[in-house]
């Protein structure tokens, strides 16, 4: 164990929270919780020029290899960078699914052309990117998926549709699995491709959150061309592939920085509230929640510690993915139910109402990490991996 | 910066674990579990052997010199096991606060004997009020002439029939604070004081009342400056949350592991009863809960070493967390062995109680909730 910082890590905070205290955006009046829409083209832009920045900054995916346009960073300097987020409540970069799930596919499985032309654009946000992988029929079973590519000459020809795809309203690129091999088994018939959005045949429509935003999209796929050099991995090989993006994805989900941010503005708001004529941090049962989610919000954090050092260190990381998706999003969730609590009648108000407060950003965090608790694989899918693989119980019913 | 534990931690635990498994299998553990003293001078004298015992104790005194860390690792071992030897009351409790509010005879005169297992110490702290502020600590020694004199009891001290020595914590001063409590060294077999068991649910660790009644206590008996003690207790207090979050890491662990261990092979509806999804999800949220808090118990043992200003939060935190978390998967392990769980036949209802014992001993989840929450600044 050792929890210290060497001086030019040290160094490398004071330069973080410099930078940061500088370029940090402004907390926009219209940041309303939740996801980004397409109704916001200028929310998006925003988005995208503070990703730039921070990329500029070389503060964007700084685990990756330099060779990729990362800084090649190892734990220490993530887990800085990552607090320093954390402190300064500074916004995600908009183009995670590329930068923590693509990207990292890429770097170990894809051709050095598809490197070269894709990466890039990841981590600048000049191409923003979308996960097509659940379809109307194929939600927890994903493996049944039945959006067909068919090989034609140097192309794939894609028919089928897609459903809960997150940012395709605004996204450029889609990652998406089709089905290659309708005869095989079904983990066996299965494609990965990188398909671009504006190709022909494609429609996007927005679905409705219970949020009120149009936060994901149905996408329809009619005579879709891809062409074959737009393949990762082998040939009905990608099931493995996807498998290796779904462990980012959970990590990216369970994000400990989010929860952290989450919990500091919960605390914020206890701080200057109170209910029934008691200020909320002198009310002993409120007490006891905010001081339970706090150890629970501080052990996720000293956990995803310890899963960076074992990476680092060659020590497996297990079911760890499906671990943190697990409790950090229901974590999330429970953060976001105890500020409704404190905010008492207050706490439906939307965001045009007198009285709001946090702009209104509590219910519709609420309701949003509901979604994520489904979204990535359920809760219940979680608790299937972690017995089956992780504890090795049997399968079955 | 790396958080795990060093190779050499990782060899402490497989060794731990290996010795335990020869020494304290479960038929061991029930032997002295069923047995009225409920320990084994045998089996104390083979955790002696590992050089446990003197795990905290410097070097210049006979020990290992090793810190917070390396005992949490051991105390995880104990409490998967549930080895009924007074490593926690003797090795840590005991050897922490020689260490801290000692004289340098006091040292030498115990230490060495501590960290070879020759002798064994227990703390003697709660009264009847149970407070764990200095307010509880109401054990009144008058002044008689150069003596002084004990007369009071006090509860829950852990292993005191295997304890030759007891450090007792009294008031010597007027008024209910921090000022004038007071730490004595008070042998076992002294005049005027009487042990008396108190039975509980958890028959792997036992609690005893002891009483003291007109004990004449001599200066070179007064551990450290008399009136000043509390801080010490006030860091023991974190040392022992610590500890005992240790152990029920260890212990929640080897719950959950009999549990899907049973899991794969008792068979109903015609296939292992692991193969369903209500029994796998059990396990799961147990994985959920276990897995997380073994973070938690390492910061809060690195912290008492490296981080004394948050020594105190990240031990409530590893108390109260750890408690919750050993009582729910004690709980389902229960659960998941059925009716056979519920027998005192099968093994399992011993770390159900420990779970319990731990979770209410030396500050409730609750209360260390509230203290985190102090100790935040709310």
């Amino acid at each position: 164990m050792d929890l210290s910082f060497s001086k030019e890590d040290e160094e490398y905070r004071r330069e973080v929270r410099a930078w940061l205290r500088k370029n940090l955006p402004k907390r926009a009046d219209d940041d309303e919780g939740g996801e980004l829409t397409v109704a916001d083209p200028e929310r998006i832009a925003r988005a995208k020029a503070w990703q730039r920045k921070l990329f500029d900054a070389g503060y964007v995916a700084i685990g990756w290899p330099k060779e990729h346009g990362g800084q090649g960073a190892g734990i220490v300097r993530q887990a800085i960078l990552n607090e320093e987020m954390v402190l300064a409540r500074a916004p995600a970069p908009i183009g995670m699914m590329g930068v923590q799930m693509l990207g990292p596919t890429l770097i170990a499985l894809g051709t050095p052309e598809q490197k070269e032309r894709f990466l890039p654009p990841i981590l600048t946000a000049d191409e923003l990117w979308c996960q097509g992988y659940s379809e109307p029929g194929s939600g927890s079973d994903l493996a049944s998926l039945k959006t067909r590519a068919e090989v034609d000459g140097d192309f794939f020809v894609v028919n089928g549709q897609k459903v809960w795809t997150s940012t395709a309203q605004f996204a450029d690129w889609m990652f998406c699995l089709v089905r290659t091999d309708p005869q095989a088994p079904k983990h066996k018939g299965i494609s990965y491709l990188l398909i671009d959005m504006r190709s022909p045949g494609i429609t996007v429509r927005p679905l409705v959150q219970m949020t009120g935003q149009a936060g994901f999209n149905e996408v329809f796929f009619d005579n879709v061309r891809v062409p074959r050099k737009n393949l990762v991995g082998r040939l009905n090989e990608g099931w493995l592939v996807a498998n290796a993006t779904l462990s980012h994805e959970r990590n990216m989900l369970a994000s400990t920085t989010r929860t952290q941010q989450l919990m500091s503005d919960l605390l914020r708001l206890a701080k200057r509230r109170s209910r029934h004529g008691v200020s909320v941090l002198r009310d002993p049962v409120a007490r006891q929640r905010l001081a339970d989610l706090q150890i629970r919000v501080e052990s996720m954090k000293y956990h995803s510690l310890k899963q960076l050092s074992d990476g680092i260190h060659g020590r497996s990381a297990g079911i760890g993915a499906s671990v943190n998706k697990l409790v950090t999003t229901e974590l999330n969730h429970d953060i976001c139910a105890a500020a409704l609590e404190i905010l008492g009648s207050h706490a439906g108000l939307s965001r045009t109402s007198p009285h709001v407060e946090d702009r209104g950003v509590w219910p519709i965090d609420w309701m949003f990490t509901l979604g994520m608790i489904i979204g990535g694989g359920t809760s219940q899918i979680q608790k299937n991996i972690i017995a089956e693989r992780g504890l090795g119980m049997p399968r079955g019913a | 910066m790396d958080f795990g534990l060093t190779a050499d931690q990782q060899m402490l635990a497989e060794t731990a674990r290996q010795v335990l498994s020869v020494e304290a299998p479960p038929r061991t553990v029930r032997r002295i579990a069923d047995d009225p003293q409920g320990f084994s001078p045998e089996l104390n004298r083979k955790i002696a052997e590992q050089g446990w015992f003197g795990l905290l104790v410097p070097e210049s005194h006979g020990g290992l010199g090793l810190g917070m860390l390396d005992a949490a690792v051991i105390l995880a071992e104990l409490g998967r096991s549930l080895a009924p030897v007074p490593f926690l009351s003797s090795g840590v409790l005991a050897t922490s606060l020689l260490l801290a509010a000692g004289s340098t005879p006091q040292k030498k005169a115990w230490l060495p004997r501590l960290a070879s297992g020759e002798a064994f110490a227990t703390v003697a702290w709660l009264e009847e009020s149970e407070r764990l502020d200095a307010t509880g600590i109401a054990l009144r020694a008058r002044r008689a002439r150069d003596r002084l004199r004990l007369s009071g009891a006090k509860r829950f001290v852990v292993d005191a029939q295997q304890a030759d020595l007891l450090l007792v914590a009294v008031r010597t001063g007027s008024g209910t604070g921090p000022a004038g409590v007071t730490l004595v060294l008070v042998p076992r077999d002294t005049p005027g004081v009487s042990v008396v068991p108190l039975p509980s649910i958890d028959r792997t660790r036992r609690f005893f009342e002891v009483s003291f009644d007109d004990v004449a206590i001599a200066p070179s008996q007064v551990l450290g400056a008399e009136g000043k003690a509390w801080r010490h207790l006030e860091a023991l207090l974190d040392v022992a949350s610590v500890a005992i979050a240790a152990e029920s890491q260890g212990g929640a662990e080897r719950a959950l592991e009999m549990a899907v261990e049973y899991s794969k092979v008792r068979e109903q509806f015609g296939r292992p009863v692991g193969s369903f999804q209500a029994v796998k999800h059990m396990a799961a949220e147990c994985v959920a809960l276990v897995e997380p808090s073994r973070s938690l118990v390492w910061y809060a043992a690195w912290a008492q070493q490296e981080i004394p200003k948050d020594a105190a939060r990240a031990a409530s935190m590893a108390k109260a967390r750890l408690s919750d978390v050993y009582s729910r998967v004690a709980n389902v392990a229960v659960q998941m062995h059925g009716g056979i769980g519920f027998t005192w036949e099968h093994d399992m209802h011993f770390w159900f109680k420990r779970a319990k014992q731990s979770e209410t001993w030396f500050g409730e989840p609750a209360w260390h909730r509230e203290r985190v929450a102090r100790a935040s600044g709310w």
